[in-house]
């Protein structure tokens, strides 16, 4: 169907026309046709989206100036209102609130030496009497350090690009002092491993500090030899050995490790480094976990590998 | 009531940390304060659980000299509890700053307006 | 022990206030180490050491360390795009 190049019937035939300049809609209307203009090409578009920019624009500047004070009242009123709950609450550091009265407490800290071995009753509590969250915990670690490699783990191609973005270049005062402080986190980090189960620590923080070493080390010589003990394989490896082990040994106290039947692993003496039955153990293969997953961590978002 | 909240002071700093947190998530645009933010929220939360389980005047449930009395340690359980949220809120950190850099090196930029400018915009040219 | 407790205790909300109203990002994070130590000062008179000295070696070590490294890294992604300056700029803004 052939169209009257001179009649426009579709309204957005005009409102082309219009944008580009050839005729006003006013003077359209009145059944005049200008000739082309074209010093005025889009000049009628540009009027009408500079004046709509601008209204946008306001109503955004308004609506920022207005943002942070709601936030600030939004928190002031969180404020306020938890603060009528704290003051509902029971006093603290009280005796006699329905926290500290519980049946569980008197249980953990009365019989917490005899059954479990462990001055630490923490130490106790998060990996015997508990001990299944605390496996729950170390998977936690362990999908987070698979996510992060999911999203971060580079191609083979890539690789060469991302050696120049490493954190220091031969830094000498750097490299001198990781050397003396190495050993030294390394020793304290295994003290606090070996030692959760008469003081503080245990399997988290000792895994950490010992992570944190090894980091020391990553930053100052550029992975250097560190590369070759821990890659890939080896934590695919060390992980793994260390939630089976784990899982294994916890399976085992659950079927015979209470109530008087006959196991392998006993309390011992209090006090005593091999002592408390399965926490030395639990605490070793946790420590692994989160030390290796620490510096995958680290090695993961510097160099996009293991 | 002053009396009251003088009293539990801790339980009002963690309360009042947590509502800081929560300005920090709503004022600040860019990616990595937000996520500074939420670690200020989950510390400020692991202080009142474990502020819950102080008693005044009992020590560190680490048995000493064996002496097994329930009236002399203070509540081992917030503890326990607040030792996995710690590790917990380590790994959710890793997981969120991974997420940061894939985001920064597709888009470009942390702020999160613009960040959502350029995603609708891609979804308007494929639809 | 009560006016260390109540200095303390003002430092952990100055510290939040400053990382959320910090306009530099690496000033917000350093800010940021300082609170976790602060906090983990705060378990050690709460009786809970196993906190402390987690909080100390995660908190204000390995978290740490992570935002470091992601600001480094992005500061290397943003040179790789060759507008430094305005970036710099933009970044202050943010």
């Amino acid at each position: 169907m052939k169209q009257n190049p001179k009649k426009k019937n579709s309204f957005f035939e005009h409102l082309r026309e219009w944008d580009e300049g050839n005729f006003d809609l006013t003077e359209a209307a009145m059944g005049e046709l200008h000739p082309p203009r074209p010093e005025r090409k889009h000049q009628n578009m540009d009027w009408v989206h500079h004046h709509l920019v601008r209204m946008e624009a306001r109503e955004v500047s308004f609506f920022e100036h207005l943002y942070p004070f709601m936030a600030v009242i939004l928190a002031a009123a969180m404020i306020l209102f938890l603060l009528v709950v704290v003051s509902e609450m029971p006093a603290f550091g009280r005796a006699d609130t329905p926290t500290n009265t519980s049946v569980v407490i008197k249980r953990y800290i009365g019989n917490g030496l005899e059954e479990t071995g462990a001055v630490n009753i923490v130490a106790g509590v998060i990996l015997d009497y508990r001990a299944f969250d605390t496996l729950g915990e170390s998977h936690v670690l362990f999908t987070a350090a698979i996510a992060v490699f999911i999203l971060l783990l580079q191609e083979h191609d890539e690789k060469e690009k991302q050696q120049d973005l490493r954190i220091l270049k031969n830094d000498l005062i750097l490299r001198k002092t990781a050397t003396v402080l190495l050993p030294l986190i390394i020793m304290f980090g295994v003290y606090v491993i070996l030692c959760g189960h008469l003081g503080p620590g245990g399997g988290f923080s000792g895994g950490a500090i010992i992570g944190g070493g090894l980091i020391l080390y990553s930053m100052a010589f550029n992975t250097g030899n560190l590369g070759r003990v821990i890659n890939m394989r080896s934590y695919r490896i060390i992980v793994l050995c260390a939630l089976l082990s784990y899982s294994i040994l916890k399976c085992y106290s659950f079927f015979c490790g209470a109530n008087g039947l006959h196991t392998i692993f006993t309390t011992g003496t209090p006090g005593a480094i091999f002592s408390a039955g399965l926490i030395l153990p639990l605490n070793t293969a946790v420590g692994l976990v989160v030390a290796c997953t620490m510096y995958g961590f680290y090695s993961i978002f510097t160099k996009g590998r293991i | 009531m002053t009396q009251i909240l003088w009293n539990s002071r801790i339980l009002c700093v963690a309360v009042i940390l947590f509502a800081i947190g929560f300005v920090t998530l709503l004022l600040n645009r860019n990616l990595l304060k937000k996520v500074i933010g939420l670690n200020i929220m989950d510390t400020a939360s692991y202080l009142f659980l474990t502020s819950l389980g102080y008693i005044n005047g009992r020590t560190a449930p680490i048995i000493i000299d064996g002496v097994i009395e329930p009236e002399r340690y203070v509540n081992p359980l917030p503890a326990g509890l607040v030792l996995t949220g710690i590790v917990v809120s380590v790994s959710v950190t890793a997981v969120m700053l991974s997420l940061t850099l894939r985001l920064y090196k597709r888009y470009h930029t942390l702020n999160i307006d613009e960040i959502y400018r350029q995603v609708h915009l891609e979804q308007e040219e494929e639809a | 022990m009560n006016i260390i407790e109540l200095v303390l205790l003002g430092l952990l909300i100055i510290c939040g206030i400053a990382t959320c109203v910090s306009r530099n990002l690496m000033v917000s994070l350093i800010i940021f180490m300082a609170y976790s130590v602060v906090m983990s000062i705060i378990w050690g008179f709460l009786e809970a050491p196993d906190l402390a000295i987690t909080e100390a070696a995660v908190g204000a070590g390995i978290s740490s360390i992570l935002l470091f490294i992601t600001l480094k890294k992005i500061h290397d992604m943003r040179k790789e795009d060759g507008h430094e300056a305005e970036s710099e700029e933009k970044e202050q803004l943010l």
